[in-house]
């Protein structure tokens, strides 16, 4: 019997993919399965955006260095030269440019993943993809830029002739310090954009508040000692005079900050992934 | 176990009213915060009551299998139910209750051209909407050539998107899904775009790909496409099935149901007293009473709320067709009424209504005139099996099953 043949066949492949739609259950429920099997569909995004990113623009990629840059050298004339902050004797432009380098990433990234729901607002009313992917793949692309902005750091240390110390091997460990908690935040605010788009309002206040709550425009070491624990729940405070240290090594290694920071970092991402995902059963209904 | 390539169990899906539409404001939600406590004073009747209004089931105890290989059609009207369905088997939104099993790797097909982008060129939409749809890299690279060729744009493959004409673009974003080899394929209208001959090439290209035992599930408002590609047709309406059979009898059900304008609404003259304020079928499920789906017998009940008593009336019902041609109507005995809630019955053994809609009066009257009269709203849908005659000349008001035969009753006649 022909049909009873073909049948067979098709109980083949059948046995391979197997899909139960149920309604949203559970807090708990990550589907972190799915997400590594689209990881390839990650790749894809992070190509877009990056793809996207420079079509179309006269300096292309050199917008990625003009930022932060351009805020270095306001930073070194004003804070440095005229407000006379203290640098752990760092020439004022190391200075500035080591912290503006993953303080500009994280920004970017923050704002990027928090716009990314309701920036892909069709393709999530139309298709199912783990929607966990569209915020990752935000802080992953903005590590191009970061890495195109760092080459110009080496610049500046060699015009002062210095050069990294031996520590810099810490600095892949602080960069993906920095992007977790770029993810952690950007998880909880787009998935809040998505029901409420006040959100986007709200975000570059809250990017100005964290810089002045970070050791960017001054050195942790002014914040008093009682309140250092306090400033260190901060992660951006770890990864900024990480960044100094292990690119100068000038001040001390904040390991103990850096302690402090990875706790939060996983308390804030622990907590972004579980609101994400309850968000995400009913996101392309709000969206 | 079945072996069926879709099953459904009593899904359900509720919408919060206005979900959909303008987003919600953070300073709406202080806002409401602000005044709970003066909402609470005002008593908690009120409030329970604005809550249940608020939801909307857009679809409702819907259950059904598709078997493997089978390509089903959805129709219905606009707001009946179909995308909300289509959309909870492809995943993109989850049911509020019930549960649906896919066996087999799913391709949808809700738009055409899910995640291409303007700025990039061909090829690279190629490959950023393949991974979108579901296609490893691997996948892709193999049958890129194959995509471009089916869409007859090679010559523009590194061309950005922006500069292709919209058929073009259609012509690529389809190719890119018809080569997306599913087991389950779901499809929302996105045949109803791009120019006719390209339009004939993918659907004979889906037809390729049934013939390899592929399940199909196809949503379309055209009946003719519906006609040709599917064998099964599933009619929904106000969020449930209202049929499900062959793809002729449905469509020829829907049609002539469909065909109906709308009715010129009368107020009627409505009463201080007495009001009539819902009516269904008895014997339809209870989301969608209206619809008449058997020739009987058949029960009709009217809600009447009375407010103070009411002397001497008589009950009077009826039914009109889209022209205002009245099909039945009858009226009952005088009665006294009391404050309350009431319930107007008829009964009748049979109602043999062609397809299509129709409109239930229901009135308490006297010697003088109407003390209330209600033009029954929603309108009744009939949608039973059609018989009527092949010739449209022929065609009748009746609308019921029949047998003709001929029998001989007597040997040769002699001369």
């Amino acid at each position: 019997m022909a049909t009873a043949g073909t049948r067979q066949l098709h109980g083949a492949t059948f046995a391979g993919e197997r899909v139960r739609i149920t309604p949203p259950a559970g807090w708990f429920d990550l589907e972190l399965k799915a997400l590594w099997k689209a990881r390839e569909l990650l790749y894809f995004f992070v190509w877009r955006d990056i793809k996207i990113r420079y079509k179309q623009t006269a300096i292309g990629a050199a917008w990625a260095v003009l930022q932060p840059f351009l805020t270095m050298v306001v930073f070194s004339l004003f804070f440095g030269k005229l407000a006379k902050i203290p640098s752990h004797g760092l020439p004022y432009p190391v200075f500035y440019y080591s912290a503006l380098l993953p303080w500009t990433y994280f920004a970017t990234s923050m704002q990027a993943a928090t716009s990314t729901i309701v920036d892909n607002q069709r393709v999530i009313t139309k298709i199912y993809f783990p929607r966990l992917l569209l915020p990752i793949s935000a802080v992953f692309s903005g590590v191009v830029d970061f890495l195109i902005s760092f080459v110009l750091l080496l610049g500046i240390m060699l015009y002062y002739r210095m050069i990294p110390t031996l520590a810099a091997v810490w600095l892949p460990a602080l960069l993906l310090l920095a992007l977790l908690t770029a993810l952690g935040v950007g998880l909880w605010l787009s998935a809040l954009n998505a029901i409420y788009r006040d959100v986007r309002y709200v975000v570059p206040f809250l990017v100005q508040f964290w810089m002045f709550a970070s050791p960017v425009a001054y050195p942790a070491s002014l914040v008093p000692e009682r309140w250092r624990w306090l400033y260190a729940l901060n992660p951006l405070t770890g990864v900024i005079e990480g960044f100094r240290w292990a690119l100068t090594g000038q001040g001390e290694a904040p390991d103990r900050m850096l302690a402090a920071s990875t706790v939060a970092v996983l308390a804030l991402l622990a907590g972004g992934l579980i609101y994400f995902r309850r968000i995400e059963t009913t996101m392309a209904d709000v969206v | 176990m079945s072996d069926a390539a879709i099953q459904c169990h009593e899904l359900g899906k509720r919408y919060r009213i206005g979900e959909r539409q303008p987003y919600l404001a953070l300073r709406d939600l202080l806002a409401t915060a602000w005044t709970a406590p003066l909402r609470a004073l005002n008593g908690k009747g009120h409030r329970s009551a604005k809550r249940a209004k608020e939801y909307l089931w857009a679809l409702r105890n819907t259950s059904f299998e598709v078997d493997r290989g089978q390509v089903v059609g959805l129709i219905g009207r606009n707001g009946a139910g179909k995308s909300t369905l289509l959309k909870i088997l492809a995943r993109v939104t989850r049911p509020t209750e019930g549960w649906a099993e896919i066996r087999g790797r799913i391709g949808s097909l809700l738009e055409v051209g899910t995640g291409f982008h303007p700025e990039l060129t061909g090829r690279e939409n190629v490959f950023l909407s393949g991974a979108i749809l579901g296609m490893s890299h691997a996948e892709i690279l193999r049958k890129f050539d194959e995509i471009v060729a089916f869409s007859e744009v090679e010559k523009f493959i590194d061309t950005p998107l922006k500069y292709y004409s919209s058929g073009m673009g259609l012509r690529l974003a389809f190719s890119v899904a018809a080569h997306l080899e599913p087991e389950v394929l779901l499809v929302d209208e996105v045949l109803a775009v791009g120019d006719l001959n390209f339009q004939k090439k993918c659907i004979s290209k889906m037809g390729e790909i049934a013939q390899g035992g592929l399940t199909i599930i196809f949503v379309s408002h055209q009946m003719n496409q519906i006609r040709r590609l599917c064998e099964r047709v599933l009619w929904i309406e106000c969020g449930g099935i209202l049929r499900d059979g062959s793809s002729g009898d449905v469509v020829t059900a829907y049609e002539s149901a469909m065909s109906s304008g709308s009715y010129e609404t009368t107020p009627g003259a409505r009463g201080a007293q007495s009001r009539f304020y819902r009516w269904g079928i008895r014997e339809s499920p209870l989301d969608h009473s209206n619809h008449l789906t058997t020739m009987g017998p058949v029960t009709v009940v009217f809600s009447l709320r009375v407010n103070e008593p009411v002397r001497g009336v008589q009950p009077d019902v009826g039914l009109v067709d889209r022209e205002n041609r009245v099909m039945w109507a009858g009226s009952g005995a005088t009665i006294d009424l009391e404050p309350g809630e009431h319930e107007l019955e008829i009964m009748l053994p049979t109602l043999p209504l062609r397809p299509g809609s129709y409109r239930w009066w229901a009135g308490l009257s006297r010697a003088h005139g109407w003390v209330e009269l209600w033009d029954c709203h929603p309108e009744m849908i009939v949608a039973t099996d059609v018989y009527q005659h092949p010739n449209e000349k022929c065609s009748s008001v009746l609308n019921m099953p029949h047998e003709i035969a001929i029998h001989q009753v007597k040997g040769v006649i002699c001369s």
